[in-house]
């Protein structure tokens, strides 16, 4: 198992490179823990494939290394890296039965029978596999299947990193979250670096102690699921995680004050820097409250989804959304609305200013 | 302006697929069809649109029978969940098609396609063809087209399941509102709950080519008439036990769980379904009891929490504000709202229906 490097990483496409556009990724720098569980999160075109072809060597980088325990890996090619790579789609043998496609990469790498048999038996208890050691893999479901090229990618122990690449997409919504548990629960027992590429918000929370978020080829924040959702480091994140997403409000800076559609408010620190094209509240409709006082709104819209009630309100400084709970009464036509304080955070050209 | 369903069954050889149904839907409303595939959503609208004729039973429009009346004939418009647009076409002249075939004025296309363009955030794009726009622009096309024509009735199926999540998001919360000034029909197909709450007008549920309950969204959410039409509108789904009532207590039959009941149902045994956010990791309302449990899995999807347990035999879901973090294996207490509990019957009826 391996500590992951990549420094100062950029990746084009193109030949020539003039704005950063041109750039499928730019400037990542990452470390990753030996034994972690990490997420790449983003919608699609943000990047992640490339990174994730980087880091298996498929693809070599514009700029930058990449490094297994602070080994140069860049020009090495993806046998030599020794990864396991789990894709979208199951990579099974058809032909073989379950046991042999699980033995099959240790019986390459030469390993007595002996420890390959103990190995596949580990393996196919923890993924509850066992009582079907011996039937050929063609008569399998397609999460059966996808369990067994888990099973593949985990079986082996001299792997430095196990890479998955939206694993659960051919997998049914009520058996995705058995899958994701077990996941979850082999990382636990087997600690090995894993790295899970996804789109999905969800997928990525819940497999990762540590998410990196990724929007037009920039890691725009790395962190624990509670830091996404309590301090968005950028706007992007703000409003991809969460349903709905953050407000983002245009805002006014003057002498350290932040203006708000003619009110005064207070953000969780006090800003000092100024110097940014464009500046922006961000609140989460989750942490607004009506009050006797504060920002007046008119109330546009309410949506009751059953358990919350989304509003839609408008002010002269732009839409807002506000999450209740089902059972609040919301006013109707006018009212007014106050920022929970410790939530708002005000971004200088997209990125919180702190 | 109405559309009724009188007595409609559709049979193919020996199968069912529509079971005796009779619906009537009223001007002004948007209708959703909820149920999971092949509960007979498709069938249904295709029924509705003169795509497909009823083995029996009729279809009657403001007043008119109009069974077996050709689609042509019919001022309707349907959207699909794949986007269909002309590739050949620019977004405009998509868009102004269906007015060019009736022979509406150049001027007053313009100005139509204008207006639709608009609404749909489609102005920028009205010179390009669809294999330059994203997914979630393409199927506003689509929906561009059948909104600009001025249907009596407008069919979505399932318009939103192949856009990413944040999409998805952003085009639920925008549909009502481009028909809340049209006189039209509309009809909504799709498996997701979460959908039919955002968007909210009217819900039938579906299963397996019958229509469960039909109402007001919001009315066959909270008060299911039975236990199949909660099932189908709960996602994550419903939790189900059984239940012993004696006096003023309940016991859950597979533990010794109890709480006081004000329902007033004779002693005996019956089920209840917990809907999985009245199951919280904080107490809720003033009656709620306590539930331990032995995490199999914590799921967080951004703002909200699943923790999936097991307390005895009984696996349960639970839905909590907030990012709650338990680990695999974890034991755990958890707060059931008793206020919120369905009670079902033997016939599985609701009984709590006050």
């Amino acid at each position: 198992m391996a500590k992951i490097t990549l420094k100062d990483l950029s990746h084009s496409y193109l030949e020539k490179q003039n704005n950063d556009s041109d750039w499928a990724l730019r400037d990542v720098n990452i470390d990753w823990k030996d034994g972690g569980a990490y997420a790449l999160l983003g919608p699609s075109g943000c990047g992640k494939t490339t990174l994730l072809n980087i880091i298996s060597g498929l693809l070599k980088p514009t700029k930058g290394s990449v490094l297994f325990n602070d080994k140069d890996m860049t020009s090495l090619n993806p046998v030599e890296r020794d990864i396991a790579q789990i894709f979208q789609f199951p990579v099974i043998y058809d032909t073989m039965s379950v046991y042999d496609n699980l033995a099959f990469p240790l019986k390459n790498r030469g390993l007595s029978d002996s420890e390959v048999a103990s190995k596949v038996k580990e393996i196919a208890k923890m993924l509850e596999l066992t009582s079907t050691l011996n039937n050929r893999a063609s008569g399998l479901t397609a999460d059966g299947k996808q369990k067994i090229s888990l099973g593949r990618g985990l079986v082996r122990s001299d792997v430095n990193v196990i890479m998955f690449d939206e694993p659960l997409t051919v997998i049914d919504p009520h058996l995705k979250w058995v899958l994701r548990s077990k996941l979850k629960e082999l990382h636990q027992k087997i600690n090995r670096t894993m790295i899970y590429v996804t789109h999905d918000q969800t997928e990525a929370l819940t497999f990762a102690d540590q998410v990196v978020v990724m929007h037009e080829g920039q890691i725009v924040q790395t962190g624990t699921p509670v830091e996404l959702f309590e301090k968005p480091k950028h706007t992007f994140v703000g409003h991809f995680i969460g349903s709905p997403g953050m407000n983002i409000l245009p805002c006014e800076i003057k002498n350290g004050e932040i203006n708000f559609s003619g009110q005064k408010i207070q953000s969780h620190k006090a800003i000092k820097k100024t110097n940014f094209s464009k500046t922006q509240i961000g609140i989460r409709p989750e942490f607004i409250n009506f009050s006797k006082d504060g920002i007046p709104v008119k109330i546009k819209r309410v949506s009751n989804t059953g358990r919350h009630k989304i509003v839609d309100t408008e002010c002269n400084g732009g839409n807002i959304k506000i999450l209740s709970n089902a059972s609040t009464e919301i006013p109707s036509g006018s009212a007014h609305i106050t920022f929970n304080q410790k939530y708002t955070y005000v971004y200088g050209d997209n990125w919180i200013i702190e | 302006m109405s559309l009724e369903l009188k007595n409609v069954e559709k049979k193919v050889g020996i199968d069912t697929h529509i079971y005796t149904t009779s619906l009537k839907l009223e001007k002004n409303t948007i209708n959703v069809l909820l149920g999971s595939t092949l509960a007979g959503k498709t069938t249904l609208m295709q029924i509705m649109a003169g795509l497909d004729k009823p083995t029996s039973g009729e279809i009657w429009f403001n007043g008119e029978n109009v069974t077996g009346m050709k689609v042509q004939k019919r001022n309707c418009s349907m959207v699909y969940q794949q986007f269909i647009n002309y590739p050949n076409y620019t977004v405009y002249e998509n868009i102004a098609s269906p007015l060019e075939i009736t022979g509406v004025k150049e001027d007053e296309i313009k100005q139509r396609v204008g207006k639709v363009a608009e609404l749909l955030k489609l102005s920028a794009m009205l010179n390009k063809k669809p294999d330059e726009l994203s997914g979630g622009q393409q199927q506003r096309t689509a929906l561009a087209r059948a909104l600009v024509k001025d249907s009596d009735l407008i069919l979505l199926d399932e318009p939103l399941a192949n856009l990413d999540f944040k999409l998805r998001e952003e085009l639920r919360e925008e549909l009502p509102k481009l028909f809340e000034n049209r006189d039209c029909i509309v009809v909504y197909a799709t498996t997701e709950p979460s959908d039919a709450l955002m968007i909210g007008g009217n819900t039938a549920t579906l299963l397996e080519g019958k229509v469960i309950q039909y109402g007001k969204t919001l009315e066959v959410y909270n008060k299911p008439e039975n236990l199949i039409s909660a099932k189908v509108f709960s996602d994550p789904p419903m939790n189900i036990a059984d239940i012993i009532k004696s006096g003023d207590n309940c016991k859950f039959k597979d533990n010794n769980l109890q709480w006081k009941s004000s329902v007033k149902i004779k002693d005996g045994t019956y089920k209840i379904g917990i809907r999985p956010h009245n199951i919280t990791a904080y107490k809720e309302g003033n009656n709620s009891v306590e539930i331990n449990g032995k995490v199999q899995i914590s799921e967080l999807s951004g703002s909200e929490s699943l923790i999936h347990f097991t307390n005895g035999n009984l696996n349960w879901v639970s839905l909590s504000n907030g990012t709650q973090q338990k680990n695999v294996g974890e034991d755990t207490k958890l707060y059931m709202n008793t206020d919120e509990f369905l009670y079902f019957d033997q016939n599985n009826r609701l009984i709590n229906n006050g």
